[in-house]
């Protein structure tokens, strides 16, 4: 099965990290990357720039509306996801759990709605 | 008259066949398709079919395998009919052959903790898995679990369906977890089976048409867990804890239907044979040496049992019992009843000391036993206004009315 793991976290923490800091942060997700790849469950995964350069999209009555802003207000935002194919949930929390993102913020696991078949 | 002989043996099979093999035949069919709903609707379509066929034809000489031949064409007809990409062919060929393996042997693979482990996987509402257990392993329906939860069967319903769609949709595994996790989700497996038997326990007498047989369910599944866990000592000590509980409850309520606390208990009208079983597991599980909650808590029962045989004045020892549960608990609820052990070893104004650091706690503000103690404690030195008070509310919190009536008692008796 197909899941996604999302990241959120807290805006700006990165920015006000030492350089040796966010040196270390890269390492580990750097490392989480590759531990994925070796056991071959990898699908996908990208970091997403800061909610400050969302925007959002919405159509109403024919007309669209475009705001300057992430969708939801939170002081977590959506930072980054992994896409990965496992056998079950337990193994995809398995993962969740190693991702550097669950100790700086919080990673919400989603089962991909699958169109094979 | 022959016919009818049939019918009634076929229908007396298909009850004895449903009793002894509801759960074990939702269970095989959900784990090989991670689909509860489906399993449930295969097998009561399964029951109905034995229903019909079973008198004219009489009862097959497997029954079990019976119902799993039909159940799993059930289950890959409506797989066929359904398939909006959500089973892939090659999946649906897959459990085809493993459920038609399972019903040509004959032999139907016990996969029942498999399924109490999904039920009660963290990924799904820790509220909801009580339920979900009596549903599909013991085969209670919906309106029967609302109300002895005290919700509407629609509402149960609803959150039933929400969570049997969690466990298919985000892939929650039929497996008993490794050995590194196994500790604290077979805690979740128990405390569900302990939720379930609290039910059947606020049913005293056993009147409650909802709960009858809720604290027998309990058990049920306790010596299952007991069994397929190969004597966990955690296991051990639940089944060993819901014993002792369960041997009292003919004694709980006088002839009149009244209230009689603990101490007050006639031990003749105890089980016996609950109790000495109750001793012999609590010993087992602690040979193995992993002391957890259940087992103390059900060395806690034994010794209010000893007590209550012998006169032995074990105060002391119960106290030291409740310091070991608290460490692993921390419980509101833990403190509480050391405080009312600490009122026989020191008094009731140490007692009412240990429980002033609860007054300010929201999970004590609604819990009758709490307003009872305090009551109980106050009335000891003398504060018999405040004590009044106390039963005023603990009495409007309780829902049984023999324990309403038991309090108001205790309050009358109260000096001006």
């Amino acid at each position: 099965m197909q899941y996604l793991l999302m990241i959120y976290s807290k805006e700006g923490a990165w920015e006000r990290m030492s350089p040796t800091e966010q040196q270390q942060g890269m390492a580990a997700y750097g490392a989480f990357t590759e531990a994925l790849k070796m056991s071959r469950v990898l699908i996908g995964s990208n970091r997403l720039r800061p909610a400050s350069t969302a925007t959002t999209v919405r159509v109403a009555n024919g007309k669209s509306q475009v705001l300057d802003g992430p969708y939801a207000d939170t002081k977590e935002q959506l930072g980054g996801y992994y896409l990965i194919d496992v056998a079950d949930l337990d193994a995809a929390l398995a993962w969740a759990a190693r991702c550097p993102g669950a100790s700086h913020g919080i990673v919400e696991v989603r089962p991909v709605w699958s169109t094979a078949g | 008259m022959a016919g009818e002989d049939m019918s009634a043996e076929a229908r007396g099979m298909a009850d004895t066949v449903a009793r002894r093999s509801y759960g074990k035949l939702v269970a095989f069919l959900a784990a090989s398709t991670r689909d509860v709903a489906a399993a449930e609707d295969a097998v009561a379509d399964a029951f109905a079919a034995a229903l019909a066929q079973w008198p004219g034809r009489g009862c097959p000489a497997n029954p079990e395998a019976w119902l799993v031949t039909v159940a799993r064409s059930k289950i890959i007809d409506e797989a066929r009919r359904r398939r909006i990409g959500e089973v892939s062919a090659d999946h649906l060929q897959i459990i085809a052959e493993g459920l038609e393996s399972a019903a040509a042997s004959g032999e139907i693979p016990d996969r029942r903790l498999a399924l109490l482990f999904a039920v009660a996987h963290p990924a799904v509402d820790p509220a909801i898995s009580a339920p979900l257990m009596l549903q599909a392993v013991l085969g209670f329906d919906a309106r029967m679990i609302a109300s002895a939860f005290l919700t509407s069967p629609e509402a149960m319903a609803k959150r039933l369906v929400r969570a049997k769609a969690k466990i298919k949709q985000a892939g929650i595994p039929f497996s008993v977890p490794d050995r590194d996790e196994l500790p604290g989700r077979l805690d979740a497996v128990l405390s569900a089976i302990y939720a379930v038997f609290a039910e059947g326990w606020a049913d005293p007498t056993g009147v409650d048409v909802a709960r009858r047989g809720f604290t027998g369910e309990a058990l049920f599944l306790a010596r299952l867990v007991v069994e397929l866990m190969a004597g966990d000592p955690e296991a051990l000590g639940l089944l060993a804890l819901m014993l002792y509980a369960e041997a009292r409850r003919p004694a709980r309520r006088s002839a009149s239907g009244a209230f009689v606390p603990l101490s007050q208990q006639n031990i003749k009208m105890w089980d016996a044979s609950m109790i000495n079983e109750a001793e012999t597991l609590l010993h087992r599980a602690s040979t193995a040496g992993a002391f957890g909650r259940y087992q103390l808590e059900a060395a806690l029962q034994s010794a209010h049992v000893h007590r209550c045989l012998t006169g032995t004045h074990n105060w002391a020892h119960v106290v030291s019992l409740y310091d070991a549960l608290l460490e692993v608990s921390g419980s509101p609820v833990v403190r509480l009843n050391r405080a009312l052990a600490v009122a026989e070893t020191q008094g009731p104004h140490a007692a009412l000391a240990e429980i002033e650091a609860l007054s300010t706690d929201p999970r004590m503000a609604e819990y009758q036993p709490y307003w009872a103690a305090r009551a109980e404690l106050l009335g000891k030195i003398g504060a018999y206004r405040e004590a009044r008070q106390c039963y005023d509310v603990g009495i409007g919190l309780e829902r049984d009315g023999a324990v309403r009536r038991f309090l108001h008692r205790r309050q009358c008796a109260l000096p001006e």
